[in-house]
């Protein structure tokens, strides 16, 4: 499932959305914020949302994006519901790491058993 | 509009708008000269993501996205290092004024992570005394290749 022109593959089983990133490059200002929308459009129904995000094919980032993810965290932790990130691939887990983010966001190696980890 | 200017010493100078595509352009360019030079594929990564960092700041910041507002870029690339000087026409800004994204009470504010992630993967960023050119080096790790 996804809109028209959308940056993003959704799956939505079971109360858990899994969000694949289409785009290699997450950069610049227009496509990040088009991304922040539509998560925001995928949980702002849900109560207590269970949210996956897949980096498999994302090979470059910029501080705007993690700014982006920040809000999205921020926003399903008011809602009392859970975040995870997974198949960050080495590069972007060390853009994470130096910025401490990794302390910040859930981080698993795989949509199992970042699933998993979800559906506690 | 790109202008290509070729100056002394393989010096690159090059005027561009306030666009992020214009930015990317060039950026593309540059970076196929720094693998020419032989940059290892981190070290490239590591340029790019300074250089996407300093053009955003210079055209989303410095220049606010305005037309009449240009970027120039000073670049020079050899087998031991590329160096790069980006400016605006903004005011500029005082980089000692921008918090530590990296202590605690920082940790969540969206903002502020450029700065920081240039100072991570380059080996020397600095700034004029106006704060609108910012001077970024990347020194090529000979050492991979002699192993």
């Amino acid at each position: 499932m996804a809109a028209e022109g959308s940056r993003m593959k959704v799956t939505i089983n079971d109360g858990l959305t899994i969000v694949t990133l289409a785009d290699q490059r997450i950069l610049d200002e227009v496509s990040i914020a088009k991304i922040g929308d539509e998560i925001e459009s995928l949980i702002k129904d849900q109560l207590s949302p269970r949210l996956i995000i897949d980096f498999t094919n994302v090979t470059n980032m910029s501080s705007s994006a993690l700014g982006m993810l920040i809000t999205v965290h921020k926003r399903i932790r008011e809602k009392n519901g859970t975040l995870v990130l997974c198949h960050i691939q080495p590069a972007i887990a060390e853009i994470f790491k130096i910025t401490r983010l990794d302390e910040i966001f859930t981080i698993s190696t795989t949509v199992d058993v970042a699933s998993e980890v979800a559906q506690l | 509009m790109i202008n290509f200017v070729t100056g002394e010493h393989l010096l690159k100078k090059i005027i561009i708008d306030s666009d992020l595509d214009q930015a990317r352009q060039l950026e593309e360019q540059m970076l196929v000269d720094v693998a020419q030079h032989g940059f290892s594929e981190a070290e490239v990564f590591a340029i790019k993501l300074a250089l996407e960092e300093a053009f955003a700041n210079a055209i989303k910041h410095g220049n606010s996205y305005d037309a009449a507002k240009k970027v120039q870029i000073e670049y020079k690339v050899d087998s031991t290092q590329a160096s790069f000087c980006i400016a605006d026409d903004g005011p500029g800004f005082k980089p000692c004024a921008v918090p530590d994204p990296t202590v605690d009470e920082n940790l969540e504010v969206t903002s502020g992570r450029g700065l920081m992630l240039m100072r991570a993967y380059m080996d020397e960023v600095s700034y004029n005394d106006r704060g609108n050119c910012v001077h970024l080096v990347k020194r090529r790790q000979i050492a991979d290749e002699v192993a």
